[in-house]
Protein backbone atom coordinates (compact mmCIF):
# COMPACT_ATOMS: atom_id res chain seq x y z
CA UNK A 1 0.00 0.00 0.00
CA UNK A 2 3.05 2.57 1.66
CA UNK A 3 4.32 1.82 -2.18
CA UNK A 4 1.10 3.35 -4.28
CA UNK A 5 0.90 5.84 -2.02
CA UNK A 6 4.91 7.48 -1.68
CA UNK A 7 5.30 6.60 -5.52
CA UNK A 8 2.01 8.36 -6.68
CA UNK A 9 3.21 11.24 -4.22
CA UNK A 10 6.41 11.44 -5.84
CA UNK A 11 5.45 11.03 -9.49
CA UNK A 12 2.21 13.29 -9.37
CA UNK A 13 4.22 15.91 -7.95
CA UNK A 14 6.81 15.93 -10.40
CA UNK A 15 3.39 16.10 -13.24
CA UNK A 16 2.01 18.76 -11.46
CA UNK A 17 5.30 20.88 -11.46
CA UNK A 18 6.17 20.86 -14.96
CA UNK A 19 2.48 22.38 -15.47
CA UNK A 20 3.30 24.59 -13.27
CA UNK A 21 6.84 25.15 -14.11
CA UNK A 22 8.60 25.04 -10.62
CA UNK A 23 10.36 21.28 -11.55
CA UNK A 24 13.72 21.99 -11.14
CA UNK A 25 13.23 23.88 -7.22
CA UNK A 26 10.47 20.76 -6.74
CA UNK A 27 13.68 18.20 -6.94
CA UNK A 28 15.62 20.53 -4.92
CA UNK A 29 13.26 20.97 -2.31
CA UNK A 30 13.55 16.97 -2.49
CA UNK A 31 16.93 16.81 -2.11
CA UNK A 32 17.43 19.47 0.99
CA UNK A 33 14.61 17.00 2.57
CA UNK A 34 16.52 14.29 2.51
CA UNK A 35 19.66 15.87 3.42
CA UNK A 36 17.82 17.48 6.34
CA UNK A 37 15.99 13.74 7.47
CA UNK A 38 19.55 13.51 9.19
CA UNK A 39 19.47 16.44 11.45
CA UNK A 40 15.65 15.41 12.17
CA UNK A 41 15.71 12.34 13.02
CA UNK A 42 19.35 12.64 14.90
CA UNK A 43 17.78 15.56 16.98
CA UNK A 44 14.97 13.22 18.22
CA UNK A 45 16.65 10.10 18.79
CA UNK A 46 18.81 10.32 21.77
CA UNK A 47 14.92 11.53 24.03
CA UNK A 48 13.13 8.44 22.12
CA UNK A 49 16.31 6.43 23.60
CA UNK A 50 15.52 7.92 26.96
CA UNK A 51 12.39 6.94 27.43
CA UNK A 52 13.08 3.43 25.68
CA UNK A 53 15.81 3.26 28.74
CA UNK A 54 13.20 4.35 31.39
CA UNK A 55 10.65 1.61 30.14
CA UNK A 56 12.91 -0.82 29.85
CA UNK A 57 13.71 -0.01 33.57
CA UNK A 58 9.69 -0.15 34.30
CA UNK A 59 9.00 -3.56 32.79
CA UNK A 60 12.90 -4.78 35.06
CA UNK A 61 11.45 -3.08 38.37
CA UNK A 62 7.81 -4.81 37.76
CA UNK A 63 6.13 -2.29 37.54
CA UNK A 64 4.67 -3.46 34.37
CA UNK A 65 3.13 -6.70 36.38
CA UNK A 66 1.80 -4.27 38.86
CA UNK A 67 -0.18 -1.99 35.65
CA UNK A 68 -1.23 -5.67 34.73
CA UNK A 69 -2.91 -6.48 37.67
CA UNK A 70 -4.26 -3.21 38.22
CA UNK A 71 -6.06 -3.77 34.22
CA UNK A 72 -7.47 -7.44 34.77
CA UNK A 73 -10.25 -6.32 36.36
CA UNK A 74 -11.26 -3.92 33.33
CA UNK A 75 -10.01 -6.80 31.21
CA UNK A 76 -12.54 -9.37 32.54
CA UNK A 77 -15.11 -6.52 31.64
CA UNK A 78 -14.09 -6.13 28.05
CA UNK A 79 -13.57 -10.49 27.44
CA UNK A 80 -16.02 -11.67 29.39
CA UNK A 81 -15.64 -14.77 27.27
CA UNK A 82 -12.02 -15.68 28.31
CA UNK A 83 -11.38 -17.41 31.48
CA UNK A 84 -9.58 -15.20 33.27
CA UNK A 85 -6.45 -16.97 34.40
CA UNK A 86 -6.01 -18.26 30.71
CA UNK A 87 -2.80 -17.51 28.59
CA UNK A 88 -4.45 -15.32 25.75
CA UNK A 89 -5.96 -13.43 28.86
CA UNK A 90 -2.38 -13.22 29.69
CA UNK A 91 -0.65 -11.98 26.81
CA UNK A 92 -3.99 -9.53 26.09
CA UNK A 93 -3.45 -8.08 29.66
CA UNK A 94 0.28 -7.99 29.20
CA UNK A 95 0.08 -7.02 25.59
CA UNK A 96 -2.50 -3.79 26.90
CA UNK A 97 -0.03 -2.92 29.67
CA UNK A 98 3.40 -2.50 27.15
CA UNK A 99 0.94 -0.10 24.90
CA UNK A 100 0.04 1.78 27.79
CA UNK A 101 3.48 2.19 28.79
CA UNK A 102 4.49 2.76 25.53
CA UNK A 103 6.33 -0.14 24.60
CA UNK A 104 5.46 -1.10 21.29
CA UNK A 105 8.19 -3.19 20.56
CA UNK A 106 6.99 -5.71 23.36
CA UNK A 107 3.22 -5.22 22.55
CA UNK A 108 3.15 -6.29 18.97
CA UNK A 109 4.94 -9.56 19.77
CA UNK A 110 2.54 -10.34 22.92
CA UNK A 111 -0.44 -9.35 20.45
CA UNK A 112 0.51 -11.42 18.13
CA UNK A 113 0.59 -14.70 20.67
CA UNK A 114 -2.50 -13.33 21.83
CA UNK A 115 -4.80 -13.48 18.61
CA UNK A 116 -3.09 -16.89 17.78
CA UNK A 117 -4.10 -17.82 21.61
CA UNK A 118 -7.67 -16.64 20.28
CA UNK A 119 -7.53 -18.52 16.99
CA UNK A 120 -7.49 -22.17 18.55
CA UNK A 121 -10.61 -21.10 20.84
CA UNK A 122 -12.06 -20.46 17.80
CA UNK A 123 -11.60 -23.19 16.40
CA UNK A 124 -9.31 -21.62 13.87
CA UNK A 125 -12.30 -21.05 11.54
CA UNK A 126 -13.02 -17.94 9.39
CA UNK A 127 -14.71 -15.65 10.39
CA UNK A 128 -12.79 -13.51 13.21
CA UNK A 129 -14.46 -14.43 17.52
CA UNK A 130 -15.99 -11.35 18.87
CA UNK A 131 -13.26 -11.43 21.04
CA UNK A 132 -10.15 -11.00 18.21
CA UNK A 133 -12.05 -7.97 16.64
CA UNK A 134 -12.45 -7.01 20.63
CA UNK A 135 -8.93 -6.97 20.88
CA UNK A 136 -7.70 -6.20 17.62
CA UNK A 137 -10.05 -2.55 17.96
CA UNK A 138 -8.33 -2.20 21.21
CA UNK A 139 -5.12 -2.25 19.44
CA UNK A 140 -5.74 0.38 16.45
CA UNK A 141 -6.22 2.88 19.24
CA UNK A 142 -3.43 3.86 21.03
CA UNK A 143 -3.49 4.18 24.80
CA UNK A 144 -0.49 5.41 26.15
CA UNK A 145 0.23 7.20 29.61
CA UNK A 146 3.37 9.22 28.25
CA UNK A 147 3.45 9.85 24.34
CA UNK A 148 6.96 10.09 23.98
CA UNK A 149 7.82 9.98 20.77
CA UNK A 150 5.79 12.94 20.11
CA UNK A 151 7.22 14.19 23.08
CA UNK A 152 10.81 14.17 21.63
CA UNK A 153 9.42 15.21 18.32
CA UNK A 154 8.27 18.32 19.83
CA UNK A 155 11.58 18.92 21.57
CA UNK A 156 13.72 18.42 18.87
CA UNK A 157 11.15 21.38 17.12
CA UNK A 158 12.30 23.67 19.92
CA UNK A 159 8.67 24.04 21.59
CA UNK A 160 8.53 25.87 24.87
CA UNK A 161 6.65 23.01 26.59
CA UNK A 162 7.13 19.82 24.54
CA UNK A 163 4.80 17.85 27.23
CA UNK A 164 1.90 19.97 27.11
CA UNK A 165 0.22 17.95 24.39
CA UNK A 166 0.30 14.75 27.59
CA UNK A 167 -3.36 15.45 29.08
CA UNK A 168 -5.06 16.22 25.10
CA UNK A 169 -3.64 12.88 23.86
CA UNK A 170 -5.60 11.07 26.81
CA UNK A 171 -8.41 12.58 26.22
CA UNK A 172 -8.96 11.66 22.32
CA UNK A 173 -7.18 8.75 22.87
CA UNK A 174 -10.50 7.42 25.44
CA UNK A 175 -12.99 8.73 22.87
CA UNK A 176 -11.85 6.95 20.11
CA UNK A 177 -10.98 3.67 22.12
CA UNK A 178 -14.52 4.18 23.46
CA UNK A 179 -15.96 4.12 20.11
CA UNK A 180 -14.13 1.64 18.47
CA UNK A 181 -15.43 -0.77 21.93
CA UNK A 182 -18.43 0.56 21.53
CA UNK A 183 -18.83 -0.07 17.63
CA UNK A 184 -18.22 -3.78 18.28
CA UNK A 185 -19.90 -3.91 21.11
CA UNK A 186 -22.83 -2.77 19.11
CA UNK A 187 -22.00 -4.59 16.06
CA UNK A 188 -22.04 -8.36 18.39
CA UNK A 189 -24.77 -7.21 19.72
CA UNK A 190 -27.16 -6.60 16.47
CA UNK A 191 -25.33 -9.60 15.28
CA UNK A 192 -26.77 -11.97 17.90
CA UNK A 193 -29.78 -10.55 17.71
CA UNK A 194 -30.36 -11.08 14.09
CA UNK A 195 -29.22 -14.11 14.33
CA UNK A 196 -31.68 -14.88 16.92
CA UNK A 197 -34.91 -14.12 14.78
CA UNK A 198 -33.56 -15.87 12.00
CA UNK A 199 -33.63 -19.22 14.27
CA UNK A 200 -36.92 -18.25 15.24
CA UNK A 201 -38.03 -18.11 11.74
CA UNK A 202 -37.04 -21.34 11.10
CA UNK A 203 -39.12 -22.45 13.79
CA UNK A 204 -41.76 -21.22 12.63
CA UNK A 205 -40.99 -22.39 9.62
CA UNK A 206 -41.06 -25.79 10.90
CA UNK A 207 -44.11 -25.67 12.63
CA UNK A 208 -46.42 -24.44 9.69
CA UNK A 209 -44.89 -27.33 7.77
CA UNK B 1 -9.59 22.07 32.34
CA UNK B 2 -6.84 23.33 35.00
CA UNK B 3 -6.73 19.90 36.73
CA UNK B 4 -5.98 17.31 34.34
CA UNK B 5 -2.90 20.03 33.03
CA UNK B 6 -1.84 19.55 36.07
CA UNK B 7 -1.91 15.93 36.28
CA UNK B 8 -0.42 15.73 33.11
CA UNK B 9 2.57 18.10 34.24
CA UNK B 10 3.06 15.38 37.15
CA UNK B 11 2.52 12.16 35.49
CA UNK B 12 5.79 12.30 34.41
CA UNK B 13 8.08 13.06 37.42
CA UNK B 14 5.69 10.70 39.68
CA UNK B 15 6.16 7.65 36.86
CA UNK B 16 9.90 8.02 37.09
CA UNK B 17 10.15 8.34 40.69
CA UNK B 18 7.01 5.17 41.13
CA UNK B 19 9.41 3.07 38.33
CA UNK B 20 13.21 4.27 39.98
CA UNK B 21 12.14 3.07 43.66
CA UNK B 22 10.33 0.21 42.44
CA UNK B 23 13.51 -0.92 40.70
CA UNK B 24 15.98 -0.19 43.66
CA UNK B 25 13.32 -1.97 46.18
CA UNK B 26 13.49 -5.12 43.42
CA UNK B 27 17.38 -4.21 43.41
CA UNK B 28 17.30 -4.07 39.92
CA UNK B 29 20.41 -3.15 38.42
CA UNK B 30 19.07 0.06 36.88
CA UNK B 31 21.59 1.32 35.23
CA UNK B 32 21.77 -2.01 32.99
CA UNK B 33 18.61 -1.62 32.55
CA UNK B 34 18.24 1.65 31.25
CA UNK B 35 21.42 1.20 28.40
CA UNK B 36 19.61 -2.23 27.14
CA UNK B 37 16.45 -0.04 26.55
CA UNK B 38 18.54 2.43 25.20
CA UNK B 39 19.51 0.57 22.61
CA UNK B 40 16.74 -0.75 21.69
CA UNK B 41 15.61 2.85 21.11
CA UNK B 42 18.29 3.21 19.04
CA UNK B 43 17.15 0.36 17.02
CA UNK B 44 14.02 1.69 16.36
CA UNK B 45 15.83 4.63 15.56
CA UNK B 46 17.62 3.02 12.73
CA UNK B 47 14.62 1.33 11.69
CA UNK B 48 12.42 4.79 11.39
CA UNK B 49 15.72 6.19 9.81
CA UNK B 50 14.83 5.68 5.98
CA UNK B 51 11.31 5.83 6.31
CA UNK B 52 11.71 9.24 7.17
CA UNK B 53 13.67 10.19 4.61
CA UNK B 54 11.20 8.81 2.27
CA UNK B 55 8.41 10.54 3.76
CA UNK B 56 10.11 13.66 3.81
CA UNK B 57 11.48 13.96 0.42
CA UNK B 58 7.73 13.37 -0.86
CA UNK B 59 6.50 16.00 1.29
CA UNK B 60 8.55 18.54 0.57
CA UNK B 61 8.19 17.55 -2.91
CA UNK B 62 4.47 17.62 -2.74
CA UNK B 63 4.47 21.35 -1.10
CA UNK B 64 7.02 22.31 -3.40
CA UNK B 65 5.04 21.54 -6.75
CA UNK B 66 1.87 22.88 -6.00
CA UNK B 67 0.29 19.22 -5.69
CA UNK B 68 -0.05 19.77 -1.33
CA UNK B 69 -2.31 22.46 -2.25
CA UNK B 70 -4.45 20.88 -4.81
CA UNK B 71 -5.07 17.83 -2.28
CA UNK B 72 -6.08 20.47 0.32
CA UNK B 73 -8.03 22.18 -1.75
CA UNK B 74 -9.94 19.12 -2.74
CA UNK B 75 -10.77 18.54 0.73
CA UNK B 76 -11.49 21.70 2.38
CA UNK B 77 -15.22 21.41 2.00
CA UNK B 78 -15.51 18.79 4.00
CA UNK B 79 -12.70 19.90 6.40
CA UNK B 80 -14.02 23.40 6.48
CA UNK B 81 -17.35 22.03 7.53
CA UNK B 82 -16.09 19.97 10.62
CA UNK B 83 -13.83 23.19 11.55
CA UNK B 84 -10.60 21.47 10.62
CA UNK B 85 -7.39 23.07 9.89
CA UNK B 86 -6.95 22.03 6.40
CA UNK B 87 -3.20 21.43 6.45
CA UNK B 88 -3.94 18.14 8.90
CA UNK B 89 -5.27 16.10 6.04
CA UNK B 90 -2.13 15.15 4.61
CA UNK B 91 -1.38 13.63 8.28
CA UNK B 92 -5.01 12.23 8.95
CA UNK B 93 -5.35 10.40 5.67
CA UNK B 94 -1.03 8.84 5.95
CA UNK B 95 -2.07 8.09 10.09
CA UNK B 96 -4.31 5.17 9.57
CA UNK B 97 -1.25 3.63 6.73
CA UNK B 98 2.27 4.28 7.81
CA UNK B 99 3.58 4.69 11.48
CA UNK B 100 6.99 6.54 10.43
CA UNK B 101 5.47 8.09 7.04
CA UNK B 102 3.06 9.94 9.33
CA UNK B 103 5.63 10.91 12.12
CA UNK B 104 7.73 12.66 9.02
CA UNK B 105 4.87 14.33 7.53
CA UNK B 106 4.44 15.48 11.86
CA UNK B 107 7.90 16.13 11.68
CA UNK B 108 7.47 18.27 9.01
CA UNK B 109 4.33 20.23 10.30
CA UNK B 110 6.52 21.02 13.34
CA UNK B 111 8.88 22.62 11.34
CA UNK B 112 6.76 24.44 9.22
CA UNK B 113 4.06 25.71 11.36
CA UNK B 114 5.96 25.45 14.33
CA UNK B 115 5.57 22.84 17.21
CA UNK B 116 3.44 25.68 19.20
CA UNK B 117 1.34 26.92 16.71
CA UNK B 118 -2.24 25.53 17.05
CA UNK B 119 -2.07 23.41 13.96
CA UNK B 120 1.78 22.06 15.17
CA UNK B 121 -0.77 20.71 18.48
CA UNK B 122 -3.63 19.48 16.52
CA UNK B 123 -0.90 17.90 14.40
CA UNK B 124 1.30 15.95 17.63
CA UNK B 125 -2.25 15.11 19.67
CA UNK B 126 -4.06 13.69 16.37
CA UNK B 127 -0.42 11.57 15.83
CA UNK B 128 -0.67 10.76 19.75
CA UNK B 129 -3.83 9.65 20.21
CA UNK B 130 -3.74 7.51 17.03
CA UNK B 131 -2.48 3.90 15.66
CA UNK B 132 -1.39 2.57 12.06
CA UNK B 133 -4.81 1.54 12.21
CA UNK B 134 -4.68 -0.48 8.98
CA UNK B 135 -1.56 -1.89 9.35
CA UNK B 136 -2.44 -3.22 12.70
CA UNK B 137 -5.15 -5.42 11.58
CA UNK B 138 -3.21 -6.94 9.13
CA UNK B 139 -0.56 -7.67 11.05
CA UNK B 140 -2.65 -9.06 13.89
CA UNK B 141 -4.67 -10.95 11.82
CA UNK B 142 -2.34 -12.78 10.14
CA UNK B 143 -1.48 -14.43 12.90
CA UNK B 144 -4.63 -16.28 13.02
CA UNK B 145 -6.36 -18.65 9.99
CA UNK B 146 -9.55 -16.19 10.22
CA UNK B 147 -10.32 -14.49 6.59
CA UNK B 148 -13.17 -12.30 7.63
CA UNK B 149 -12.50 -9.61 9.92
CA UNK B 150 -16.23 -8.86 10.48
CA UNK B 151 -16.73 -5.42 12.32
CA UNK B 152 -13.30 -4.78 12.38
CA UNK B 153 -12.17 -2.28 10.09
CA UNK B 154 -15.63 0.37 10.37
CA UNK B 155 -14.84 -0.08 13.86
CA UNK B 156 -10.95 1.24 13.89
CA UNK B 157 -12.22 3.53 10.91
CA UNK B 158 -15.02 4.99 12.54
CA UNK B 159 -12.40 5.26 16.07
CA UNK B 160 -9.88 7.15 14.15
CA UNK B 161 -12.44 9.42 12.29
CA UNK B 162 -13.72 10.27 16.02
CA UNK B 163 -10.53 10.66 17.76
CA UNK B 164 -9.20 12.76 15.01
CA UNK B 165 -12.19 15.08 15.20
CA UNK B 166 -12.12 15.07 19.07
CA UNK B 167 -8.56 15.83 18.96
CA UNK B 168 -8.98 18.94 16.74
CA UNK B 169 -12.23 20.21 19.61
CA UNK B 170 -9.11 19.08 22.81
CA UNK B 171 -7.24 21.37 21.57
CA UNK B 172 -9.35 24.25 20.37
CA UNK B 173 -10.33 24.05 24.52
CA UNK B 174 -7.28 23.58 26.02
CA UNK B 175 -5.04 26.01 23.95
CA UNK B 176 -7.95 28.06 22.10
CA UNK B 177 -8.03 29.04 18.36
Amino acid sequence: MMNYIWGAMILVSLIVSIFNGNCGETVNAGLTAAKNSVGTVMSFAGILCMWSGIMRIAEDGGISAALSKLLSPVMKRIFPKIPPDSEAMRCITMNVTANLLGMGNAATPLGLSAMSKLDEMNGSGEYASDEMCCFTVLNTAALTIIPSTIISLRAAAGSADPFEITAPVWISSIVSVTTALCAVKLFIFMGAKVRARAALRRKDHALDK
Amino acid sequence: MLWINNAAEFAIPFMIILILSAAFFRRVGVYQSFTDGAEDGIRTVVKIFPVMTAILVAVAMMRESGLGSIIIGLISPVTDALKIPAGLVPLMLLRPVSGGGSLGILTDMLAEYGADSFIGRCASVITGSTETTLYTIMVYFSATRAKYTRCTLPAAILADILGMTAGVYVCRIFFGG
